[in-house]
């Protein structure tokens, strides 16, 4: 398992505040939120935030969010958080923050799961739901810092309203000639639908490496079980496993 | 610093002593890892004890299932913070292990390495005495490959991470050494109730 072991410096992991400038829509429960640190970072794409909230009794709840926007987007940090129901913290995010709003965040933490323009490409990048964050960071980046590298996302999403960053993704495979932007809808399609309309597996994935010129650095982010079966089907596919890089977001339901 | 409109869930009585600060618990179990899940045939495991480059102890699967076993019930407590109550695992204690290869730890830290590349540094306080053990079977049954089967360490009172799954030996250290995660900013000993996530944290 190869690794970036770059020395985090500072106090990086000391809690700060950080307010909430900007809050966003991007589906019916996913939500994105801009925040600006007292004391601003540089990070790695795909690294995350720890995040406090504390209730009048002193109680707090952390959870961990990864950063989505570029390390370019320098002084503020994009958070997308998507809605679980019953949840203790993201229904805060999505019921309650708004702007003006005061959080505690520390960070950027997070090691194997980044990348950096200098690691170049090909990359390939796997997605499930909300899993897409991280990746998104590092498609931001690459277009900043390496628009040569060449990329492919491949993203699963129940339906075509619940894809995260729709619109980007769009503007971006249109507009990024060594990108590739690959959708699977598992659960429903609209009329005319083109791309993939099954869970990934092993033949999607093949169809997916085809469009990259060598092996792949790979990183697959969703939940649980979507990430076992891509890892294992890349590594089944002939993708050395020290090429895949995984980061799951919890319990393995979802 | 209170946060406005927050108030976090009701926190369930008696089981409020048993999470450490920062930590929700959960019914599930969550899976964290850096990459696939690698999977070694059982014929081609072994388990070693190896000092300053020399071996210790080796035992093959046969033989390892074949050492004295302990049963545990622990709580445990992941860095992404969900805590698990009331896991139940059976494998060879480090104890166990010491008087199987007739030593006494030869250092005061062991490296744990892994399958898939991945290590972690441990004190060797943190796991003789009965505290911590090399776990195959997890509520029963034979530890998924998921969660670190056929494997893995189990160091229940320290963050999860330091007990690492596929684990294939441990080497003693003269002195401390980061292994995978704490050479990415996590803490060297990750203690839960004193909360050392990260470098830096007390
Ligand atoms: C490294 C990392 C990065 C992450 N990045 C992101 C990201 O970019 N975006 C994102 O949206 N998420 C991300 N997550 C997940 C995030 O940290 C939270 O786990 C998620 O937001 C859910 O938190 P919650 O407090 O809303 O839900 P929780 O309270 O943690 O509950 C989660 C689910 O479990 C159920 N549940 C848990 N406990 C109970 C209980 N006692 N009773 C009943 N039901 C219960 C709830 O119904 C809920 O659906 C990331 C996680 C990690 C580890």
């Amino acid at each position: 398992m190869a690794l970036n072991t770059g020395t985090i410096a500072g106090n990086w992991a000391a809690w700060q505040a950080a307010e909430i400038v900007a809050a966003r829509v991007e589906t019916a429960q996913v939500k994105t939120l801009t925040l600006r640190p007292q004391t601003w970072r540089s990070f790695r794409a795909g690294q995350h935030l720890d995040v406090r909230l504390t209730a009048p009794d002193g109680y707090q709840a952390q959870r961990s969010y990864s950063i989505a926007s570029a390390p370019e987007q320098e002084g503020t940090l994009d958070l997308t958080i998507e809605l679980m129901a019953d949840g203790e913290v993201s229904p805060y995010f999505h019921e309650v923050a708004q702007a003006g709003d005061r959080i505690e965040v520390r960070g950027p933490i997070g090691g194997p799961f980044t990348w950096t323009a200098g690691q170049g490409g090909p990359l390939l990048l796997v997605a499930g739901g909300s899993g897409i964050v991280p990746l998104m960071a590092m498609l931001r980046h690459r277009a900043n810092a390496a628009p040569s590298a060449q990329a492919t996302l491949l993203y699963s999403s129940r339906g075509w309203d619940e894809v995260i960053y729709r619109e980007e993704l769009e503007r971006r495979a249109g507009d990024e000639p060594q990108l590739r932007v690959l959708h699977t809808l598992t659960r429903s399609q609209p009329a005319g639908w083109q791309g993939f309309s099954r869970r990934v597996d092993d033949a999607m994935l093949g169809e997916t490496l085809v469009t990259l010129a060598g092996v792949p650095l790979c990183y697959v982010c969703g939940p649980s079980p979507f990430v076992e079966a891509v890892a294992e089907g890349l590594v089944a596919q002939g993708v050395p496993p020290e090429r895949v890089r995984t980061e799951r977001f919890g319990p393995s339901g979802a | 610093m209170s946060t406005r409109g927050f108030f976090g869930r009701k926190r369930p009585e008696g089981e409020a002593g048993r999470t450490p600060p920062g930590q929700y618990l959960t019914k599930d179990f969550p899976v964290l890892s850096a990459g696939p899940t690698p999977h070694v045939p059982l014929d081609r495991w072994s388990f070693t004890l190896e000092h300053g480059g020399k071996l210790l102890g080796k035992w093959s699967w046969e033989e390892f299932l074949a050492l004295p076993r302990t049963k545990v019930t622990v709580d445990i407590h992941c860095v992404t913070k969900w805590s698990k109550l009331d896991t139940v695992w059976e494998g060879v204690s480090f104890d166990k292990l010491l008087a199987a290869a007739k030593i006494e730890a030869p250092g005061t830290h062991v490296m744990a390495w892994c399958d898939g590349g991945y290590t972690t540094n441990v004190p060797v306080a943190d796991l003789a005495g009965g505290k911590g053990m090399v776990a195959f079977r997890y509520g029963d049954a034979p530890l998924d490959p998921v969660h670190g089967g056929p494997a893995r360490l189990l160091v229940p009172h320290l963050y999860f991470w330091k007990s690492a799954k596929w684990v294939r030996g441990l080497r003693f250290l003269d002195q401390d050494e980061p292994g995978f995660w704490e050479m990415n900013g996590y803490h060297m000993y990750a203690d839960p109730w004193r909360e050392q996530r990260y470098t830096g944290d007390p």
